[in-house]
């Protein structure tokens, strides 16, 4: 059809937005595609002038891939005499990576602990505040509760500062009860920042799913508590996963109460990336291999549930 | 099967009465109509009665055994919902045997029963389609299918067709009387078509403000309107009301009206005051011969009949002639009523007066 259409776009409508869309996309890639291939540069690739971006080959802008980055991240290592190193030959891949600066490889480094910290904390919290805030959302959404609107504005406003900006009471009051450092400690600290976002979020969710559902599954024979767990809940799979993914989000980056809450037992992956230091100068390779580990389970997790954040349920049963 | 018994049923939300002291009662596998516009707590009473809504006081007996403040699933009725609530998550097979399931029923009976019910209403090769890409008819069907399964005492049904077209309406009123009539459950109908209650209903309650106005077969409405407002929501056009001030004796059989003298059926109560004179189109006919007169406004042809409107000393009146006869706007034509058609009303309180031809439905 060549004629005009209100409907459908021209294909010259379509050739901009496609252009406009894949430049956007590449220009917010770039950050990440430079920290995936710093990953697997040597320290001095990284920090070389021009800077190397092509894998392979012997030109002025193209590095040899090494597992270098990856581990020096994983291990602790030492530096040792000429002696030392020849009585005791390589015995794996990694330990002839690091023979090349004279090391050997003496134990794993924390980033495991951290990172498994890390998982701990950001899905314990998502978990909490989903499954808290859906509770909470279902019961402001279907029930007559005194002062509703005042609750929710109250559980609204807890987000209108900073959440740092309370950073030293909390740091006191850790300190008090003793959760300071402990995995408890984080896991309530993020569900608590989390669930008003939750709260709000689901409640707009919940409210989009007619009551006629849950009624009709109480006629049928199931109590209330069913009628939300087999007809709510599927009904809001997809409100619960993008909230999921924000609380997760959060929960997953967050830098500053981990600093000043976690030292050793758990400390999370944000605050120890950084402190990845090498022999003479920034570890680049080392902190970048982190960084990109760091961003897989996020990004994981959300192409996991992209399913549901396409509304993929049909919503036409009920007819409006 | 069973009866309802709806006693000095009252629901209050907050400052708002929904429903005022209702009281009538459903025989068994009866098609019972709750009849009303919009607002009048048809729909509260409905729920009600399935638990949907606990009653602020009155009782609801199902059978014998007061009910009204168990839960839903306690008390053994099927809803079908005007949205329909077809479970979107699920095909329509599962939709259909979810009631059983909640029972605990084995497997194997869940299937046969499914495929019984699917027999019944024709929906044999839907049943593994997802109720989304349904046809209006076809959903509600299978809302239906969903309530039939169990095998309820009594069904609810909140205006099951007023989500599907016009032309379809008529196909689905015939074929839910049909399925009633089959199975010879209860049946409780909430609608505020008139003509739907009329065509479909064996008894009709009719409710405004919160109200029962009435409550009888469907001829006994039409013909014998307990109060204005039942008088005016049933039939269309709806009953002519010709106000005047005057006077009734006890046992009058005519009355002086406007300057007139008419027949009416035999009085059972004098009266004194503004009434008004309640005749339907269809009883009243326009001949030059008649003393009471009036202005013809304007003519509307439906075939094989016209309805034409009249300016008289009491106000507009409709009559409802056959299209051969001539009527033209601004002809002056005189208007008479079949007398054993007419009902006074109390202008003041909207209330029937009790004659003989309404004595017998009239209570209190």
């Amino acid at each position: 059809m060549s004629s005009f259409s209100v409907t459908e776009p021209s294909s010259r409508t379509k050739w901009f937005a496609g252009t406009l869309v894949v430049l956007y996309a590449v220009i917010t890639m770039i950050p990440l595609v430079w920290i995936a291939l710093t990953g697997f540069k040597s320290p001095a690739d990284a920090i070389s002038y021009p800077p190397k971006y092509l894998i392979g080959g012997d030109s002025d802008t193209s590095f040899t891939p090494t597992l270098e980055g990856y581990v020096n991240l994983f291990t602790t290592r030492t530096r040792q005499t000429p002696e030392f190193l020849d009585a005791n030959p390589p015995e794996t891949w990694a330990d002839e990576i690091v023979r090349q600066y004279d090391m050997v490889i003496v134990g794993p480094s924390k980033f495991g602990e951290r990172f498994l910290n890390s998982v701990i904390i950001g899905f314990g919290s998502t978990f909490l505040s989903v499954f808290l805030g859906t509770l909470a959302a279902y019961a402001f959404s279907r029930f007559k509760i005194p002062l509703a609107d005042d609750l929710l504005f109250f559980i609204l406003s807890t987000r209108m500062m900073p959440p740092i900006a309370v950073a030293i009471p909390i740091f006191l009051m850790y300190r008090q009860l003793g959760l300071s450092d402990t995995h408890l400690g984080m896991i309530l600290l993020y569900t608590g920042v989390n669930i008003s976002l939750a709260v709000w979020l689901l409640k707009s969710f919940i409210d989009g799913i007619p009551t006629e559902y849950e009624e009709a599954a109480l006629i049928d024979g199931y109590t209330r508590f069913q009628a939300f767990y087999k007809v709510v809940l599927p009904q809001a799979a997809t409100g619960i996963a993008s909230t999921a993914i924000f609380c997760l989000i959060f929960a997953w980056n967050e830098y500053a109460f981990a600093v000043l809450l976690t030292t050793a037992n758990a400390q999370t992956a944000p605050p120890f990336i950084p402190t990845i230091i090498g022999v003479g100068g920034l570890d680049w390779p080392a902190i970048a291999a982190g960084v990109t580990i760091f961003l897989l389970p996020v990004m994981i997790f959300t192409i996991l549930l992209r399913k549901h954040l396409l509304r993929g349920i049909t919503f036409g049963a009920v007819r409006k | 099967m069973a009866q309802i018994v709806i006693r000095n049923l009252k629901k209050e939300f907050g400052a708002f009465t929904a429903v005022r002291e209702s009281s009538f009662t459903i025989e068994d596998g009866e098609f019972f109509m709750l009849l009303g516009p919009s607002g009048c707590g048809k729909t509260t009473t409905l729920r009600m009665i399935a638990g949907l809504e606990l009653p602020t006081s009155g009782e609801i007996l199902l059978d014998g055994e007061e009910i009204s403040q168990l839960p839903p699933r306690e008390r053994d009725i099927a809803f079908v919902f005007q949205m329909f609530a077809l479970y979107p998550h699920m095909n329509v097979r599962k939709n259909i045997s979810y009631p059983l399931v909640s029972q605990g029923m084995p497997r194997a009976q869940v299937k046969a029963k499914v495929a019984e019910v699917a027999q019944i209403l024709g929906i044999e090769d839907i049943l593994d389609r997802p109720v989304g890409g349904l046809s209006g008819g076809d959903r509600q069907r299978v809302a239906l299918g969903r309530a039939i399964v169990r095998e309820p005492k009594a069904f609810m049904m909140d205006e099951p067709l007023g989500a599907l077209d016009a032309e379809f309406r008529e196909h689905m009123a015939d074929e839910l009387r049909a399925l009633h009539d089959r199975m010879g459950a209860t049946t409780v109908y909430v609608t505020h078509d008139q003509l739907e209650a009329m065509q479909m209903g064996d008894k009709i309650v009719v409710m405004n403000n919160a109200v029962v106005e009435q409550f009888g077969t469907p001829q006994e409405i039409y013909d014998k309107p307990a109060t204005m407002f039942v008088a005016s929501f049933i039939g269309s056009p709806s009953m002519n009301f010709v106000n005047f001030h005057g006077q009734l004796g006890p046992n009058a059989s005519e009355l002086d009206m406007l300057g007139g003298r008419f027949s009416v059926p035999q009085s059972r109560e004098p009266f004194e005051g503004d009434m008004a004179f309640g005749v339907r189109p269809e009883h009243v006919t326009l001949s030059d011969a008649a003393g009471f007169r009036g202005e013809v406004l304007a003519t509307e042809y439906l075939g094989t009949t016209q309805i034409v409107t009249l300016q008289t000393a009491g106000g507009e009146v409709k009559a409802r002639i056959p299209s051969s006869q001539p009527a033209k706007p601004g002809e002056s034509v005189g208007l008479s009523f079949d007398p054993k058609t007419v009902t006074l009303f109390d202008r003041q309180s909207g209330r029937a007066l009790k004659s003989e031809l309404n004595e017998s439905v009239l209570h209190g």
